[in-house]
């Protein structure tokens, strides 16, 4: 069964001047995870408030747990979570005030509401500062909180909006934790971000959407696939450039390309990590010793140039759907 | 019913916010007081009131008034930082009655306005004010500069909504409120002011709820207004007309710029 189904949803702003969805559909069957993976400007968020009832297509249909979200958008409001890229919650509360503010709104009893609160903090380690207000909270703490709030009535439904963006590495990584225990739980969840990695992470399957439309579909090994694998790249000294570029070319079996501003080789490898053992090891038995050496995966760029040609451009389409949200960021 | 317990919900939200924030219910006491010391004994002196009890008789319902009117402000303001930090979006995302959220802020800054001007009251007691009345129509004029900053919060709502920025916000009511309070009789005789400006004062509904709280208040003098003018004549009808007007007014088109937050 489909949880979530969207067909054809055309959205316009500014009296059509942009057209921020452009007839896009894409549907999530029962207890997966679709990562809707695009651009900022690509729809993103246009698609999601339309799906979590915030916002009017101009024209498509949208069913969301089997109910209609342009004719019962109060019944949709049941069964879904929402969490978005920036922290909707109240900043001067305290983190257990707002779960259970929350909680009340959900209709949960005064008690039932503080339970759950508690039970929420626990499992999103934020117990210990459950009686600070969020303003003291860093940036991760706030997502965790966010998402909490968007659970306390267990969710047929999850929408996360770019749930990673603005975090540090550790921040990010904590979320990923609390998203994946999520999904083991058997939620279905259609998440957004601008990162090809996040999407692997997390997906069962990914949607690659740009200008409005879903231009790519599939699980995250096909498309990787499709836009290739990872790139070898080492920075060494000047004077060894030369035969450093004849190892790497060995050992990638293609030719390697050079960054000369950055004294930066680079080749593309399919043996992952034993490329990377390889080519270090024919690198000291010829005696350059590397500044710098690592394995790139594809990034959402390298999606966008195998799957359009073009790279993965900012258009200012998401300033008009977010403006509000874009300025609370800064 | 279920509606009713959300705006009550949000209701207690604002008033957890003063008591996690005791500075904002220090700051909006503290300018009231400010200014009933500055007018009371700066401008006191040399205003010729013909007011028994003197000037600070005629100058207290004023500044009740202008008090009151900052609620569009406060309103305002709180309103539009929750939309920009996407607090508005949690809320209509969520299963509840999609005016609780607006009904319940308005109702809570009311709430505030009540200590405020209990604070107020008792500053402008200490500096010599007496109302005459009678407990009862000292009451009933609270009630009304209740009703009254109520109105007008629902102004408030419709700017917090109609705004991009909370800073923004708070220029454009100050801007809005700052004029309309002085250009009454709140502080000053009206017949001192140029004719078209003295028009403009008798019929700001400024002017008519400081002379309805004086009338209250239990003053013969209204200050100097042009006699026979209907404002000055009636001015409790003319308040409470204007009070109707603004809620028949705002609070569906606010109410409806809601549900349309985001569009």
């Amino acid at each position: 069964m489909k949880s979530v189904i969207a067909e054809d949803l055309v959205k316009t702003y500014r009296n059509g001047a942009v057209r921020a969805l452009d007839h896009l559909s894409l549907d999530v069957e029962e207890g997966t995870v679709l990562s809707v993976l695009g651009p900022n400007g690509a729809g993103k968020t246009t698609c999601v408030r339309i799906l979590a009832t915030l916002l009017r297509p101009d024209s498509g249909r949208a069913m969301v747990g089997g109910i209609d979200v342009i004719k019962h958008p109060e019944k949709v409001r049941e069964v879904i979570g929402l969490s978005g890229q920036y922290a909707a919650v109240d900043e001067i509360l305290t983190g257990w005030d707002n779960l259970v503010m929350f909680g009340q709104l959900y209709h949960l009893g005064k008690k039932e509401a503080i339970a759950r609160a508690d039970e929420l903090l626990e499992r999103f380690s934020l117990t210990e500062s459950a009686k600070r207000p969020i303003k003291t909270y860093s940036g991760g703490m706030r997502r965790r909180l966010d998402l909490a709030a968007s659970l306390i009535v267990k969710p047929k439904v999850l929408f996360l909006d770019e749930p990673t963006t603005g975090l540090d590495p550790r921040g990010r990584q904590e979320m990923w934790r609390v998203i994946e225990e999520l999904v083991k739980g058997g939620v279905t969840l259609l998440l957004t971000t601008q990162y090809l990695e996040e999407a692997d992470q997390l997906a069962d399957e990914i949607a690659v959407i740009d200008h409005g439309k879903v231009i790519a579909r599939g699980t995250s090994d096909a498309l990787k696939k499709q836009v290739g694998g990872e790139r070898l790249e080492i920075v060494v000294e000047a004077h060894n450039i030369a035969k450093a570029m004849e190892v790497v070319a060995n050992v990638s079996g293609n030719k390697a390309t050079l960054d000369e501003g950055l004294r930066m080789i680079s080749a593309p490898v399919s043996t992952g990590a034993t490329a990377l053992i390889e080519t270090l090891r024919s690198l000291d038995s010829a005696g350059i010793h590397p500044l710098d050496v690592g394995l790139k995966r594809p990034s959402l760029d390298d999606v966008f140039l195998s799957l359009t040609g073009h790279a993965a451009e900012e258009t200012p389409v998401e300033e008009v759907t977010t403006g509000r949200r874009k300025k609370a960021k800064k | 019913m279920s509606a009713f317990k959300d705006t009550m919900i949000i209701t207690q939200r604002q008033l957890r916010l003063l008591t996690r924030v005791p500075e904002v219910l220090v700051f909006s006491t503290i300018q009231p007081v400010m200014f009933v010391l500055l007018f009371r004994y700066v401008f006191g002196g040399s205003i010729d009131s013909g007011q028994p009890g003197g000037y600070v008789q005629l100058l207290m319902p004023g500044i009740f008034v202008q008090t009151v009117a900052f609620t569009l402000a406060g309103t305002a303001v709180g309103l539009a930082e929750d939309l920009k930090k996407g607090l508005i979006d949690r809320f209509r995302s969520l299963p509840i009655s999609q005016s609780a959220l607006v009904v319940g802020r308005t109702l809570g800054d009311s709430l505030l306005n009540i200590v405020v001007l209990a604070v107020m009251g008792i500053a402008g007691y200490i500096v010599g004010w007496r109302p005459t009345s009678g407990v009862i129509s000292v009451g009933i004029g609270f009630i009304f500069l209740l009703l009254f900053g109520y109105a007008l919060s629902w102004v408030g709502i419709y700017v917090g909504l109609s705004a991009s920025d909370a800073r923004v916000v708070q220029n454009v009511s100050f801007i809005v409120t700052f004029p309309l309070t002085f250009l009454s009789n709140a502080f000053a005789p009206t017949t001192g002011m140029p004719r078209a400006l003295q028009y403009f004062a008798e019929w700001n509904p400024v002017s008519t709820m400081v002379a309805a709280c004086r009338e209250l208040f239990g003053l013969e003098n209204q200050f100097g207004a042009t006699a026979g003018s209907f404002p000055s004549e009636n001015p409790l009808i003319t308040s409470f007309i204007y009070m109707i007007i603004i809620m028949a007014i705002f609070i569906p088109i606010s109410v409806r710029k809601y549900k349309r937050a985001a569009d």
